[in-house]
């Protein structure tokens, strides 16, 4: 029995608009964490350690999340032994490819960072840890932020990928409610116009961010 | 950790995967080359348009940019039979991939066409250069050559972006890799050794076009 495409399913595609955003969340701190120590490892004094950041953006922009996905998806019960859901796959892949894409935005905000700031704080018998800490990345954070609101638009659009190894949130639940409906359009546009609604502010605060930051410098 | 990997019979589908890596290689040459040409025209329309055409044409970049592509590609395959319109997969592939492109690729063209200063352009009409050609040589090369690096980043990235296709069946890579994993159900050693594929296709890529922007462009 085919129901018909009503208001009751766009109630239920704005609700499953929260299992995306949960994502973008988890996905944000995981990747905010691991992009942190990417950055941290591109500026780093050792050829080594900046080779093994660069290596591991490489590696990760290169390959399509959708691969990572379904690794982690097919990978992790078989390396671990223990059955693994959709959340768990998509969290670590999600940490893993955010961190590759807000590490090169970081790293490249603190590189952004004139070299007289490094030598100041060195001459003044600053480690590299202390430059960091408290010449550069006080700078370098408020460069960071439009970028990072910015990517943050890429993660939210991204997170619809997650629902091809089953995990809930607006795409499945649209595929879901077509299932039940079939009104391909009408669910495929609701589901496109709720994306839109989540992303298109956070695009126009990063450039308004951007642009008041133009102004300032 | 007692897992045996079995890599043979992945390599005895070695034909199959061929061909997913000849759709993949084709749908990503035709989107990039299909997009770019969009993507120009619509950046050249938001900077040189007049308001309506402006409007018209920041709305489309505003709305791609702001929604998934496979949602875009759900509207395309399954969506626009509804009203009529039923195109194969790859058809329906391409279409969404290069509206998809073309939006991102508009963006970073228009940045390139801002950076070109208008006393530029006024030096190119004064030399005797007609409109097309001042477009071509005084605003259009150089603007290339700005945001090159910019541009060229996008494409890697929609290389690896058009295995989203095989969510429609269209028989890319990707869609390859799932059959082959219901073939053999070797899941983990099949989505590997695709990762592994796509970043050779995507490093391989990126090597082209540094070839390209040299011999294009010229050493810096």
């Amino acid at each position: 029995m085919i129901r018909e495409f009503n208001l009751v399913d766009v109630y239920y595609l704005v609700l499953a608009a929260r299992w995306t955003l949960a994502l973008t969340v988890l996905a944000f701190i995981g990747g905010g964490i691991v992009g942190l120590l990417v950055a941290l490892l591109r500026v780093a004094p050792y050829r080594l350690l900046r080779a093994l950041g660069a290596t591991y953006v490489a590696a990760v922009q290169g390959i399509p999340l959708l691969a990572w996905l379904f690794v982690f998806f097919f990978g992790l019960p078989i390396m671990t032994k223990v059955q693994v859901s959709p959340w768990i796959a998509a969290m670590i892949a999600y940490s893993i490819y955010a961190g590759a894409f807000l590490g090169e935005i970081w790293r490249g905000c603190l590189v952004a960072i004139p070299p007289q700031q490094w030598e100041a704080g060195s001459s003044l018998g600053l480690s590299f840890g202390q430059q960091l800490r408290y010449v550069i990345v006080p700078q370098a954070l408020r460069i960071a932020i439009p970028p990072t609101v910015g990517f943050l638009v890429q993660l939210i659009k991204n997170t619809s990928l997650a629902a091809v190894i089953g995990f809930i949130e607006l795409t499945r639940e649209g595929q879901l409610v077509n299932a039940a409906t079939y009104r391909p359009f009408s669910v495929y546009i609701t589901v496109a116009a709720i994306y839109f609604a989540l992303c298109f502010p956070l695009t126009q605060l990063s450039r308004n961010l951007e642009r008041r930051m133009r102004v300032a410098r | 950790m007692s897992y045996v990997f079995n890599f043979r019979d992945i390599w005895a589908q070695q034909d199959f995967l061929l061909d997913g890596i000849g759709i993949t290689l084709l749908l990503s040459s035709v989107t990039i080359a299909a997009g770019f040409v969009l993507g120009a025209i619509v950046a050249s329309m938001r900077v040189y348009g007049g308001a309506t055409i402006r409007a018209v044409s920041a709305a489309y970049v505003e709305i791609i940019r702001n929604t998934p592509l496979i949602v875009q590609l759900f509207i395309v395959f399954f969506g626009l039979p509804g009203l009529g319109v039923r195109l194969d997969a790859m058809t329906a592939s391409l279409i969404a991939l290069t509206i998809n492109l073309g939006a991102y690729t508009a963006e970073i063209v228009r940045a390139g066409l801002e950076a070109i200063p208008r006393a530029q352009i006024e030096a190119g009409h004064s030399l005797g250069l007609s409109g097309l050609q001042v477009f071509r040589h005084v605003v259009m090369f150089p603007a290339l050559k700005i945001i090159y690096p910019a541009l060229t980043s996008q494409f890697v990235l929609m290389m690896l972006a058009t295995s989203i296709v095989s969510q429609i069946s269209a028989p890319d890579l990707f869609h390859v890799a799932s059959i082959i994993q219901s073939r053999t159900f070797r899941d983990f050693e099949i989505y590997l050794v695709v990762a592994f594929i796509y970043l050779a296709l995507a490093l391989a890529l990126r090597i082209l076009f540094a070839g390209v922007g040299r011999i294009a462009f010229g050493r810096r």
